[in-house]
């Protein structure tokens, strides 16, 4: 059961499973105007990507019903939760969604136990201790939520929302709020999460780390219309839509396998599908987990054959896919590379490109500094 | 000597016991139609939401004499209400406690009304929106999220209206009269002691008694919202 959803291959724009949540909505907020078609599909997780103001937050309060569109419908499965042709608004107490908002909204009045079990089915009793011991939070249960952490409030808020045993995750910038620490905390309680459940998950949100971390699939929102939708993958080699996911910061993803670790120097090593390995700062994950890497375009580095005595301790034998100037920088060009099936970006100075005579196809070796994998998601 | 100085006497004992269950009825057959009206006037929109906030605060505003005599016009015996409960169900309230409950009731119904709407108002909407969004209808939220939170408010508003029920004394000697044993209630005691000529004392004894319940009535009530607040407040630290 887990895993799956992070093992779609590239090219396909929807998991093989189809599509958990498909909806065309309109609806008009003073001078704003949200006309959004979207599939969400059946494993994994979406980004739902803009930026504040953009309409992505609306676009979710229409799915979960907390809104009226003023046309369009909403389809989960099989089932119509709103059509304004069939006249069709189901409430949004049966719309078997679970919505975790920016802030946790926890009962006051009940204890953390009483606030998990809210909206929990009998059937649901069996998923309770391991879903608690998922999030870490077994040592909360009897306490108030006045007395939690704005982390952990997340996380019994996320809980409670799975414990409803929803076809379908909302989450609306669940880290929201939180500062750098937390943030990272819950975001690897995410990750995790994700991974373990079987569920699909719509995840809103502005910051392109936090998702390049946990998403599979993005749907890109501007001004009230999707301008951009499919996998996460792919749109990240996009030099058209750098500007957006990240910009300067901009990132590529590797798919990889944890081998083994080294104590002694806290590195583990990591093996991508073509069998080429990756040392990176350790990371608390068992041997055969898969993981996913985000690679900054700025930190591969390029060289004809892996240099001796040097500081770097990647090279990944790679081939150069396309050279194209860089949109965000004058001085660069944005190169992608095939490792194996999987791609990877660089951005190097064009002086570099052209004093090394790159060219499309030709061989060449990636270096990545081991220091540059950001291991804490 | 001096217990039997302080001791009451059968008739003061009657009219505490009577004032007690008047005005315990009163708020016992309030409550869910003023919480009812408070969630609706809380919560909801509608047209003549004004007319009818506006109709709910007359008791408070007009003189209690008017309010029993409108009472009898209605809930008498030949009045509209009070002729199909007459001949429905064999009720009849004027010159009874139970007339003597419905007037308490109807001038403390505003004063629940209020403290119970400002406390719902305070809760969040968006907690009751969470609710709905895990599986909640409406009843189940009302119960199980809006009242809970709702608590101190309450305890207040109850208080409140059990306090204004136990004072009430025009409304009620104009529907219920003034009948020992029945309707004499507190003030309606102190009242007919007040006319009568030599009884200063025994009317100053029912002062003090008046005195002593309305504090035992707001020091109960201070104590029971302290405690649901402090449940509630633990969100705040």
């Amino acid at each position: 059961m887990s895993g799956n959803a992070h093992h779609s291959t590239p090219g396909e724009i929807h998991a093989p499973a189809g599509t958990a949540l498909e909806c065309r909505l309109r609806k008009r907020l003073g001078t704003f105007d949200l006309d959004i078609a979207l599939t969400v599909p059946a494993s994994g997780v979406t980004a739902l990507f803009g930026e504040s103001g953009s309409g992505k937050t609306s676009l979710l309060r229409l799915i979960a019903g907390l809104d009226r569109p003023d046309g369009g419908y909403v389809r989960l499965g099989e089932r119509m939760l709103s059509d304004t042709q069939q006249k069709i608004h189901v409430p949004i107490h049966r719309r078997q969604l679970g919505i975790v908002f920016q802030e946790a909204r926890l009962f006051p009045h009940y204890r953390v136990r009483g606030n998990l079990t809210y909206g929990m089915p009998r059937s649901g009793r069996a998923r309770f201790d391991d879903l608690v011991t998922l999030l870490g939070i077994g040592h909360l249960l009897e306490r108030l939520p006045g007395a939690l952490s704005g982390g952990e409030a997340r996380r019994v808020a996320i809980g409670r929302a799975l414990l409803t045993q929803p076809r379908l995750l909302l989450l609306d910038e669940p880290l929201t709020g939180l500062d750098g620490e937390r943030k990272r905390e819950l975001l690897s309680y995410l990750v995790r999460l994700t991974r373990e459940i079987d569920l699909p998950v719509l995840y809103v949100s502005h910051d392109t780390a936090e998702i390049a971390a946990i998403a599979d699939h993005l749907a890109l929102i501007e001004q009230g219309r999707l301008t951009a939708h499919g996998q996460l993958d792919e749109l990240m080699m996009r030099l058209d839509l750098t500007e957006r996911l990240g910009g300067f910061d901009a990132a590529t993803r590797l798919r990889a396998q944890v081998v083994d670790h080294d104590h002694a120097y806290a590195l583990t090593q990591v093996v991508l599908d073509d069998g080429q390995t990756l040392r990176i700062p350790a990371l608390d994950q068992h041997p055969g987990t898969p993981i996913r890497l985000r690679v900054g375009v700025r930190d591969v580095a390029l060289a004809h054959a892996m240099p001796e005595g040097t500081s770097y301790r990647n090279g990944l034998a790679a081939v150069i896919d396309a050279i194209e100037p860089s949109t965000q920088e004058p001085s660069a060009n944005e190169v992608r590379l095939m490792v194996g099936r999987q791609r990877l970006r660089a951005r190097l100075t064009r002086q570099a490109c052209d004093e090394m005579q790159l060219a499309v196809g030709r061989p060449i070796v990636a270096l990545i500094r081991s220091v540059a994998f950001d291991s804490r998601f | 000597m001096l217990f039997e100085a302080i001791a009451l006497s059968d008739a003061e004992w009657q009219a505490i016991i009577l004032s007690l269950k008047i005005a315990g009825s009163a708020v016992g057959w309030i409550l869910v139609p003023g919480v009812a009206v408070a969630w609706l006037l809380a919560r909801q929109d509608f047209r003549g939401k004004a007319l009818l906030d506006g109709l709910l605060h007359l008791p408070l505003v007009l003189p209690p004499v008017v309010v029993g005599y409108l009472l009898l016009l209605s809930l008498g015996r030949h009045g509209w209400l009070g002729q199909w409960l007459y001949q429905g169900f064999g009720l009849s309230l004027p010159f009874t406690w139970q007339g003597a409950a419905v007037a308490g009731g109807v001038m403390a119904f505003p004063l629940l009304v209020r403290a119970v709407r400002l406390s719902l108002e305070a809760v969040d909407p968006k907690l009751e929106a969470a609710a709905g969004t895990l599986g909640a209808n409406r009843w189940r939220v009302l119960f199980t999220i809006t009242l809970p939170l709702a608590v101190p408010g309450l305890l207040t508003g109850t208080v409140l209206a059990f306090a204004r029920a136990l004072s009430e004394f025009g409304a009620t000697i104009t529907f219920a009269s003034n009948i020992p044993g029945e309707t004499r209630t507190l003030p309606l005691a102190l009242y007919t002691l007040i006319q009568t000529p030599g009884r200063e004392a025994a009317a100053a004894r029912l002062c003090v008694l008046s005195i002593v319940i309305a504090m035992l009535s707001l020091m109960a009530s201070e104590w029971l919202a302290r405690r649901a607040r402090q449940r509630l407040q633990e969100r705040d630290r």
